[in-house]
């Protein structure tokens, strides 16, 4: 090739044939092509395992994961060792924090080191309490096995729980096996529970009957149209949104002899919990 | 004469040590907190970190990715990339690569294994690759909403496996490995990268450039063209009749020229026409 093949001034080359000449349409397709590669990708390692759980004050899923710059900084200040950079195919997000609480469970420090420094505010800077976050929702998954279901007194799910008799209660009921003894059922208030996944890592089971799930996985949704009677009528002076002038239907197949309401048959004996 | 041996390495020697030093300070500020009344000299990864607690930096790439995505930063992530930014328009946009990337110490030894075996020939993409994948990912990042290149940049990954130890992704790197070694020469660095790209577009206005002030001493030997990993930009500087300042973004300001030049003709300096050399 020699140098006065080059144009050194003037016009420069028709820029089409330049394109196709120099290989940068190829470049260009290829460069698209792994590009839109890389979306589909993105959506399939987005299937996020339900053990995973986001540090405090992250921000939806979604939108973590276009604020995340995957640096770090969150899991070296947590001072627990709870929070674990993700690796490549955990479906997660490689490089995204997450912890798993039946390993080690967010201790919910009041000072919350781990969002201090997130430069991105994918751990959102404005949750200011740490009984606020919602890293997921505690469920009772297996009544199968969960002792206090089998009439045990196992509680350590309730009494580890830093939101004690709030996020989790103990409800009391009868025990129909043996018609004498009680059962206390650990419930879960998600108004409460802030996911931070003790009472997954405590659970005495070799497999944890209570679990935290993230959110989107745990809760349900009602539809916007329904609207709950009691709540109406608390905020009604206690009085019913129907009004007094309601006609009173006859309630029919249950009547007694005497024409009242039915009432259930007293118990056999004495209930003890 | 031959110059002494570290004359002839030094560059690529600061270099080296410039790599290992930063990821060795991310990986063990931890440790050495314990005897800096808990001070970390660097937290965080090449990503974004935190010098001493205070200063924050962020990478302007990954950065526009996430912006892209959609997601508004907090400040200090604008404030760490905006430092990071004007540090690269004075060090030279691809310093970065020559002198903090991880990756770069791969791709350079897939080179010297590649010349070492004798491997000859292979394909590589055109060097305006890197500058389609920059644009394609920053594109595909806002219509997938997530940082797309982060899934896989090589870069990202090796050095958070160094500095925090997990996971299998140094298979990807390995894959770059070959790749350099087999097919293409310089591949991944030359060719490929879209980070390296994004900090090349930094370096078309950057201060600190090489100057071949001294080109009349050239006696053609062909060694800085041998070493040099964007050899492309050596050309117009070292044999046209316009300036002899290595203006290129893709120039890395790796000074492997310097290294090898016997003739002395390279040396760092600004990017103005003005001589500040005495004569």
């Amino acid at each position: 090739m020699s140098k006065q093949a080059k144009p050194v001034s003037g016009k420069p080359a028709n820029p089409v044939r330049r394109l196709f000449m120099s290989g940068s349409l190829g470049a260009a397709c290829a460069a698209g092509m792994v590009g839109a590669g890389l979306t589909s990708y993105s959506t399939q390692a987005q299937s996020a395992p339900a053990d995973a759980l986001r540090p405090p004050g992250a921000l939806p899923e979604a939108d973590f994961l276009s604020a995340c710059v995957r640096c770090g900084l969150c899991v070296r200040d947590c001072p627990y060792d709870t929070l674990k950079l993700a690796p490549l195919g955990a479906g997660l997000g490689v490089g995204t924090p997450y912890f798993k609480a039946r390993h080690i469970p967010c201790e919910m420090c009041s000072d919350m080191p781990c969002l201090q420094h997130c430069p991105t505010g994918a751990l959102d800077p404005r949750l200011s309490d740490i009984n606020q976050a919602r890293m997921g929702l505690a469920v009772l998954l297996d009544q199968e096995t969960c002792l206090n279901f089998l009439g045990l007194r196992c509680d350590v799910c309730y009494r580890v729980c830093p939101a004690i008799d709030e996020a989790i209660t103990l409800e009391k009921q009868r025990n129909p096996r043996s018609d004498r003894h009680g059962m206390l059922l650990p419930t879960v208030h998600s108004a409460h529970c802030t996911g931070c996944g003790k009472c997954e890592h405590a659970c005495v089971l070799e497999e944890a009957a209570i679990k935290v799930l993230p959110l989107s996985q745990a809760k349900g949704k009602l539809g916007a149209h329904y609207r709950l009677g009691w709540e109406q009528k608390a905020g009604n002076h206690g009085k019913s949104l129907l009004g007094e002038d309601m006609v009173e239907l006859p309630v029919r197949g249950l009547e007694t002899s005497a024409g009242s309401a039915w009432t259930p048959p007293p118990l056999d004996g004495e209930w003890k919990p | 004469m031959k110059r002494s041996f570290l004359l002839r390495e030094r560059f690529l020697i600061l270099r080296r040590v410039s790599q290992a030093a930063i990821l060795l300070l991310f990986a063990f500020s931890g440790s050495l907190s314990g005897y800096l009344g808990g001070l970390w000299l660097l937290k965080g990864n090449l990503s974004a970190s935190l010098v001493a607690d205070t200063v924050p930096l962020n990478d302007p790439f990954v950065l526009a990715q996430s912006l892209a995505a959609g997601h508004l930063p907090e400040l200090t992530a604008v404030i760490g990339a905006a430092i990071v930014i004007a540090f690269y328009l004075l060090a030279g946009g691809r310093s970065f690569c020559a002198w903090v990337c991880p990756v770069n110490a791969v791709t350079d030894s897939a080179l010297w294994l590649r010349r070492r075996a004798g491997i000859k020939g292979g394909h590589a993409p055109a060097k305006s690759l890197r500058l389609w994948l920059l644009g394609s990912v920053l594109l595909f990042s806002a219509i997938s909403g997530s940082l797309l290149w982060e899934l896989v940049n090589p870069v990202s990954l090796l050095q958070r496996e160094l500095i925090f130890g997990t996971g299998l992704s140094l298979v990807l790197v390995a894959a770059i490995f070959v790749y350099d070694l087999t097919i293409a020469q310089r591949g991944w660095c030359g060719h490929i990268c879209p980070m390296g790209a994004a900090y090349g577009l930094l370096g078309k206005g950057a201060l600190l450039r090489i100057r071949a002030d001294k080109r009349d001493n050239c006696d053609d030997c062909m060694d800085c063209f041998k070493v040099c990993p964007e050899p492309q930009v050596l050309k117009p500087v070292l044999k046209g009749e316009g300036s002899s300042i290595i203006r290129s973004g893709a120039c890395s300001n790796c000074g492997r020229c310097i290294d090898v030049c016997e003739q002395q003709v390279f040396r760092f300096g600004h990017r103005f026409e003005i001589r500040s050399q005495k004569p």
